[in-house]
């Protein structure tokens, strides 16, 4: 609880003291991918799933793919696709989504997103959590996840867009 | 007759036959008004229901009678889709401000099975304070998807671990009558709803 909380302070700081401090610290080591405003959506305490979205730009002009990820809040995490047959929603497992070498992948409400499958705490608004994104050319990939409103959409949550990056 | 003519007959047969078929499929599919974002309701969809709230408790469209609702078919296993139209739905009470407070915003499950009233009652409040969510047998959520044309259906892989629910997704306006005022598509913007909404709050006054 304690470190939870913690990471919200740090979270917090990070939202109101700017442009990514994260940024930096990352693109020391690496300087391939930006990683834009990974965020989800609160939980109920009994839900076992949630969704994180994010945008994923590479820097190396060569295209390179998501295939992976994982939190220690969840058993498991999925790449999904939401596919719309008319009226019909359904959402389906993905084996990765393609980062291009110009322009960027985004993965948002109604499209492709990270499940997160058997939740071992619930999310909560306002708190951050942990997230290792596995990229098949840049490799592996800490992030840290915001978690906004559970009714959070697109529009709503893209305003942090410019302030909230990790890169490496 | 010959050959030539028969085999023409019957491939005009199939081609009525067809166009009959696609007709009636294109019917089932409510067009879209240009107003107001929602949709022209075929009068045979809705009705009353009687089913569990979140508390345990009974509710149907009796408990909504004298309020607008905005009723939703969804459920708590599903990452994107109903946490995203929950979303609109809050947005566009707090749009209508004071006149929010006659709208009630209210899900219905399609997934019983996991949706017990105790799951349901950490879920509901999550997306707005006066969302009902709703749940029921089998039997009765059948009955009401079935009345509102709801169609979902269980989806299951031996290399998932979980089942998912395919599902139409809309979002029904019902009058304080207990009739469907409005239909709204997935992904309608919030503000769209609040302008449908106000435009039968003005029709009911003037009327």
């Amino acid at each position: 609880m304690i470190a939870r909380r913690l990471l919200t302070v740090l979270a917090t700081a990070l939202l109101l003291f700017g442009h990514g401090t994260p940024a930096q610290a990352h693109e020391e080591k690496f300087d391939e991918l930006v990683i834009s405003h990974p965020w989800s959506r609160a939980t109920a305490t009994n839900q076992k799933v949630g969704a994180v979205f994010l945008e994923v730009q590479t820097k190396t002009g060569r295209p390179d793919r998501l295939i992976g990820a994982s939190t220690p809040d969840a058993e498991t995490v999925e790449i999904h696709d939401h596919i719309r047959d008319g009226d019909m929603m359904r959402m389906r497992r993905i084996d990765g989504v393609d980062i291009p070498a110009e322009g960027s992948a985004v993965l948002q409400p109604g499209g492709q997103h990270l499940m997160l499958i058997g939740l071992k705490v619930p999310l909560f608004e306002e708190t951050v959590f942990p997230m290792t994104l596995v990229f098949e050319k840049a490799g592996s990939v800490e992030i840290e996840v915001i978690v906004e409103a559970a009714g959070a959409g697109k529009t709503k949550a893209g305003g942090d867009h410019q302030r909230h990056q990790m890169t490496k | 007759m010959n050959k030539k003519l028969s085999l023409g007959v019957v491939a005009l047969v199939v081609v009525v036959f067809v166009f009959g078929a696609w007709l009636n499929l294109k019917q089932d599919v409510p067009p879209e008004t240009a107003t107001v974002g929602g949709m022209v309701i075929n009068a045979d969809i809705g009705g009353p229901f009687e089913l569990t709230d979140h508390t345990g408790a009974p509710f149907g469209t009796r408990e909504l009678a004298g309020d607008y609702a905005l009723l939703y078919f969804g459920y708590t296993f599903c990452p994107d889709v109903c946490p995203t139209e929950l979303g609109q739905i809050a947005e566009a009470i707090d749009l209508l401000e004071e006149d929010g407070d006659r709208v009630r915003p209210v899900m219905i499950t399609i997934d019983p099975t996991r949706d017990t009233p105790e799951v349901l009652s950490e879920y509901a409040p999550l997306f707005h304070e006066r969302l009902v969510g709703l749940t029921g047998t089998e039997d009765q959520i059948r009955d009401v998807a079935g009345d509102y044309r709801v169609f979902y259906r269980k989806f299951e892989d031996p290399s998932y671990t979980y089942y998912l629910m395919d599902h139409t997704s809309f979002v029904y306006l019902l009058a304080p009558s207990g009739d469907i005022a409005s239909m709204f598509r997935y992904g309608t913007p919030p503000e769209d709803m609040a302008a449908a909404i106000r435009q039968h709050m003005n029709a009911q006054e003037q009327g």
